[in-house]
């Protein structure tokens, strides 16, 4: 018998492309963050908790949530990484410079945690705890991007 | 209740690229040696439950490609996406409802077909996660920061648990990376993204498991001493991962909670034997195990350091080699299933522990344990 062949068809460039719906409370964020640079979260009123991103329900209490509260803009790290491997960016499908900071930040007057990245210039200064103020892209477009990532203010 | 048993276990070797084997090939060899381990023939099996993920095997309705090679020609089959172990929950539910006896479960993943992180990325939210490109290591690369900020579990502690789970894979022929190294190696490994170096990840792996479970009427007309299931549970928590307090995995704790509480187990320090639980990264052995009170809170690590949890020790983890010895993602739970099996059957081999009557095993699905099923397996019913 021949030596084994194993052969490999590669998907290529083939792409799915996808609309996904932001939501009401996804837009809202949004266009908060665009427009006035500010950050609203959302209030269970059964346990209290205040949600961001926001959403329609408390997962625990299962109940509707429309209580809008502004958080932050300032708060605190929660946990963080430093990545230094080298990740493709799903949005361009590039290799990213790495390291790169990314991390959770609990907004003041938030109950759960919002991530993004945190720049690492100082390293040393990087630590749970710390507290961060975010930094707004000059042109906003209404996306997450809106925020070009959080820095320490400590 | 009812009563349900294992009662037959087939694996591929787990491996970083089957490069000869597609999808199918590995479920034809797991379920052949998992109706040959348990004496039976496609007839004895009613029905077939696969487990597998559409963006791991880049296509759609990913379990019709397996039905075939997994004998389901002419049988109801179902799948389930998620861990191998709630393939096997659901199998049970199927065997236990009356309208079947006994259910065969595969679960199968090649991570070497794709990105890892490009697949795990399009786990989290589209429009506030994804984007940034979140992905399983920087996930639990921030919590496992959580985890040892808040219990001040050390880097050399993490970095241990990858010397014992890969020094136990030396002795477990199915495992991908059997490796005799020291803390020092793990520490001076790669670091990847703080504080996770390339020696507390788990590999990408290709790899293939099937286990078989029967209605207590049928368990014992077959090859095998069944193997019974005492108690098991499944729970899950909030799908942001920022919802959660990462330092912990409350839907863990519920869901052993329940497990015991249906087993009689009263205190799982002493009354478990042995535990496969899902290792994906260092510190979440230790996590896991704090949070099924199998170690107090904050304590995993020092009976870790005293050997405990060895192949020798008084409960030994992941004697097989565990996930960071090789994690095909999704049949990552069936293979921990399967080595509890063996324990308990007193066939683990190489990696045969002492004194094996109750065994716990554990699958994770979700990131940074979403969501968590837990078993009490054991020789007795």
């Amino acid at each position: 018998m021949a030596e084994k062949e194993n052969i490999i068809i590669e998907s290529g460039d083939a792409v799915q492309p996808f609309a996904y719906s932001v939501g009401m409370h996804g837009s809202r964020f949004f266009a908060e963050i665009r427009d006035h640079k500010r950050f609203l979260g959302i209030k269970c009123p059964k346990c209290g908790k205040v949600y961001i991103p926001p959403r329609g329900v408390c997962g625990d209490c299962f109940v509707e949530m429309k209580d809008w509260v502004e958080v932050g803009p300032k708060g605190v790290i929660g946990t963080f990484t430093i990545l230094r491997y080298a990740f493709i960016d799903p949005e361009t499908g590039a290799q990213k410079p790495v390291p790169y900071g990314y991390g959770f930040i609990r907004f003041d007057g938030a109950d759960t945690l919002f991530q993004h990245y945190i720049n690492i210039e100082d390293e040393a200064k990087i630590r749970v705890g710390a507290r961060v103020e975010p930094v707004f892209a000059g042109e906003r477009k209404g996306s997450i991007r809106d925020i070009e990532y959080f820095r320490v203010i400590d | 209740m009812d009563r349900a048993a294992i009662i037959g276990v087939g694996m591929t070797k787990i491996e970083k690229r089957k490069i000869s084997q597609t999808f199918a090939d590995m479920a034809w060899e797991a379920v052949n040696k998992a109706l040959t381990d348990a004496g039976m023939t496609l007839d004895d099996i009613d029905n077939v439950v696969t487990t597998s993920s559409d963006f791991w095997d880049g296509r759609t309705i990913s379990c019709m490609a397996v039905g075939d090679a997994s004998g389901a020609a002419h049988k109801n089959i179902s799948c389930v996406e998620g861990d191998g172990t709630y393939g096997a929950f659901y199998g049970m539910t199927r065997a236990l409802s009356g309208s079947y006896r006994t259910t065969l479960v595969t679960g199968h993943t090649k991570g070497s077909e794709s990105v890892s992180s490009l697949i795990t990325n399009a786990a989290f939210d589209p429009i506030y996660e994804r984007s940034l490109g979140m992905d399983m290591i920087t996930a639990c690369a921030m919590q496992a920061r959580s985890y040892m900020h808040r219990t001040k579990t050390t880097a050399e502690q993490l970095a241990l648990v990858s010397v014992k789970n890969h020094g136990n894979a030396l002795k477990n022929p199915l495992a991908q990376l059997p490796m005799k190294i020291t803390v020092e190696d793990v520490l001076k490994s790669e670091m990847v993204a703080d504080p996770l170096h390339k020696l507390d990840c788990s590999p990408v792996s290709d790899g293939c498991a099937a286990v078989i479970i029967a209605h207590e009427s049928v368990a014992e007309k077959f090859r095998q001493k069944p193997v019974w299931v005492r108690g098991v549970s499944f729970c899950a928590d909030s799908f942001f991962f920022g919802d959660r307090d990462l330092s912990r995995a409350r839907s863990l704790a519920q869901a052993a909670r329940k497990a015991y509480a249906m087993a009689g187990v009263h205190d799982p320090k002493k009354e478990i034997d042995v535990a496969e639980v899902s290792d994906a990264f260092t510190y979440q052995e230790l996590l896991w195990l704090e949070e099924m009170g199998l170690a107090d809170d904050a304590a995993a690590g020092k009976r870790l350091e005293r050997g405990e949890f060895n192949l020798d020790g008084p409960l030994p983890v992941n004697a097989s080699g565990g996930l960071l010895s090789g994690h095909p993602v999704i049949a990552a739970g069936l293979y921990s299933m399967a080595a509890v099996v063996r324990q308990i059957r007193g066939d683990a081999g190489g990696f045969q522990v002492q004194k094996a009557k109750t065994g716990l095993v554990q699958g994770v699905n979700g990131l940074g344990g979403q969501s968590h099923c837990v078993w009490i397996l054991d020789k007795d019913k």
